[in-house]
């Protein structure tokens, strides 16, 4: 087991606790970087799905993992980040300026959203978030000027300059690069005092007022960045695609957004990374497991929101720290062998709060 | 001036009458203390100052500034810090990342370079962290530093949520039952750091409290509330033999 020996303060702010843990960080780097060559067309497009995933994820766990507001509605926001990257590049737009616009478009509809939602909490929050997400779902059929409605939008290969984003690797590269990017940017922001100050929402909003933190400013921030986050992998995801219609962004990939924090592990950063690829790998595994069982015929989609449903279940049931949790344990299993005791993890209960005022 | 002014202060929740015509004043460095039966409005008169809840009637002036009508965020910017009675601690979070959120409002960093960690963050969080080390020697948390709060004992939250309160550097610390749930030796040890509180720091201290000997102990002056109005005023001696607590507390 490795004991961290703390001498100057700039410790406990660095991006990895220890030479150890930056070490392994170095080589999934290498692992990340060299995977085109190792995987063929198939596999590498579902990793490039991983990346663009992770995105949304780092997103909508910064709002529900760290700042503690449930959101059923994210959807809308990938979508708004899909729609404007696809209307923007249709018009001639360079990419350097439309992938910021879909972040910006996503943000503002965060902030749209945001700001009524100051009043609400837990399921009121989900319910009211849902809602905005079938408007903006009728919207896009609807408004067929703009969007061409239930037709969709055939969105062209990317490029940058002369740089086409043709071959699945290079596009691999770009969601991977910017993965990488948000979740340094997250990361930032969590060792910061907007970071502590969303947790503190999480937590205690009652002992957040009393220490002078300004609860709308920072619930409309969590839910713009956030918003933001999701848009920027919407306009990956579009590029993905290469096609977009209303019907890919229905209550489905909200709760399948959703699904992927939980399941990953709230209040993780690896949890979203996690989720990500579980999320990807599950069709993929239920696929595998139908032909190992022998089962054919339809209802593909049915089997997977019937396994989404059941696994979500049993992860709050069983595991509520998600794959994550379950993760830190292994690992902890391994450095303490053979020591390790069932007791360690175990969960507390807490004391009922008697007095509280919200 | 005195630190804290409160006059006439009045709240109503439909025909109760939580608070009813309340006006003390705590000077600075002192250690004012008001009891009373449950549900006489002690907490009430906290949360008012809090700013949780809106007065009826009267008037809460800090440093001489009109308090009454601000927003709950803007009283710690004031210099007002406070604790809980069941102790509201962010669980998830370490002690040193609750400690931090004490200075919360005393950072001056800004979104777009946090996200970026620039070097100006980085030292302004340096400086804070040095802040929150002086509070944890102060209280001598060095042993729980890195700890998730939820996973502490219960007298140690306490301490830690002390602690918060006061990395914010309050002028004036409001403590609500800082003594309950602890033993005797964790509330022998509350009472020399609330003496260091105010001798060493110079914080002025306005706490609520059951247990008389603690009371004894730390208090300069002590208020007797009960059904929300004040019953007796002045000096532990006086306020413990006024008959009006007496049969506040004992009945007849």
């Amino acid at each position: 087991m490795h004991v961290v020996r703390k001498t100057s303060y700039d410790q406990d702010m660095r991006l990895f606790a220890h030479r150890g843990v930056a070490f392994w960080y170095g080589v999934l780097a290498i692992a990340a970087l060299l995977a085109p060559l190792a995987l063929n067309t198939y596999y590498l497009s579902q990793l490039t799905f991983v990346c663009v995933y992770a995105v949304a994820g780092a997103g909508l766990m910064l709002l529900t993992g760290y700042a503690g507001q449930v959101s059923l509605g994210h959807a809308a926001f990938l979508a708004a980040g899909a729609y404007t990257e696809a209307i923007l590049q249709a018009h001639g737009i360079p990419f350097v300026l439309s992938l910021p616009a879909a972040a910006a478009v996503a943000a503002a509809l965060g902030l749209a959203v945001g700001i009524p939602a100051l009043r609400l909490t837990g399921i009121y929050l989900a319910v009211a978030t849902l809602a905005f997400a079938f408007i903006v779902e009728e919207i896009l059929a609807r408004w067929e000027s703009v969007t061409r409605g239930n037709f969709g939008i055939a969105v062209d290969t990317l490029a940058i300059g002369s740089l086409r984003f043709d071959a699945e690797w290079k596009f691999f590269y770009l969601a991977l690069g910017v993965l990488v990017a948000t979740l340094l940017a997250v990361r930032n922001l969590l060792r910061t005092k907007t970071g502590r100050a969303l947790v503190a929402l999480r937590d205690s909003t009652i002992a957040a007022q009393s220490l002078g933190v300004h609860l709308a400013w920072y619930k409309t921030a969590a839910f713009g960045l956030s918003a933001g986050l999701t848009g920027l992998a919407g306009a990956l995801y579009a590029h993905k695609i290469a096609f977009i219609s209303p019907e890919q962004f229905t209550i489905m990939v909200s709760v399948e957004l959703l699904v992927m924090v939980v399941v990953g592990g709230l209040g993780s950063l690896h949890g979203a990374v996690f989720g990500a690829a579980f999320i990807v790998a599950l069709p993929q595994a239920i696929v595998f497991a139908k032909g190992v069982l022998g089962i054919s015929g339809s209802g593909q989609a049915a089997v997977d929101a019937g396994v989404f449903g059941l696994l979500l279940l049993l992860f709050m049931l069983y595991e509520p720290q998600g794959l994550y949790g379950r993760w830190v344990k292994v690992r902890y299993y391994l450095e303490v062998f053979p020591f390790y005791r069932r007791a360690t993890f175990r969960r507390q209960k807490t004391y009922a709060r008697t007095e509280r005022l919200q | 001036m005195s630190l804290l002014a409160i006059d006439n202060l009045s709240l109503h929740f439909g025909g109760v009458r939580a608070v009813e015509d309340v006006s003390f004043r705590v000077e600075p460095q002192e250690v004012f203390t008001v009891i009373g039966p449950n549900g006489a409005g002690k907490t009430s008169i906290f949360n008012l100052i809090s700013r949780f809840y809106d007065a009826n009637a009267g008037r809460i002036a800090f440093e001489g500034r009109d308090i009454t009508a601000i927003a709950p965020h803007e009283v710690a910017q004031r210099g007002i810090a406070r604790t809980f009675q069941n102790v509201e601690l962010f669980e998830h979070a370490s002690v040193l990342e609750n400690l931090l959120l004490g200075r919360h409002v005393r950072f001056r960093t800004r979104l777009p370079f946090e996200l970026l960690f620039t070097p100006s963050v980085r030292a302004e969080e340096r400086a804070h962290r040095e802040k929150v080390e002086e509070v944890i020697d102060f209280l001598d948390l060095q042993h729980y530093r890195d700890t998730r709060t939820g996973s502490l004992p219960y007298g140690v939250r306490k301490v830690v949520e002390l602690g918060r309160a006061l990395a914010s550097g309050p002028k004036l610390l409001l403590l609500d039952e800082p003594s309950s749930g602890l033993n005797n030796e964790e509330t022998e040890e509350m009472s020399f750091w609330i003496e260091d509180i105010t001798q060493e720091l110079g914080i002025a201290v306005l706490m609520i409290e059951h247990d008389m000997a603690l009371v004894r102990e730390v208090s300069d002056r002590v208020l007797a509330i009960n059904y929300g109005r004040i019953i007796a005023a002045g000096d532990v001696e006086s306020v413990q033999a006024h008959p009006e607590v007496v049969r506040a507390y004992l009945g007849e």
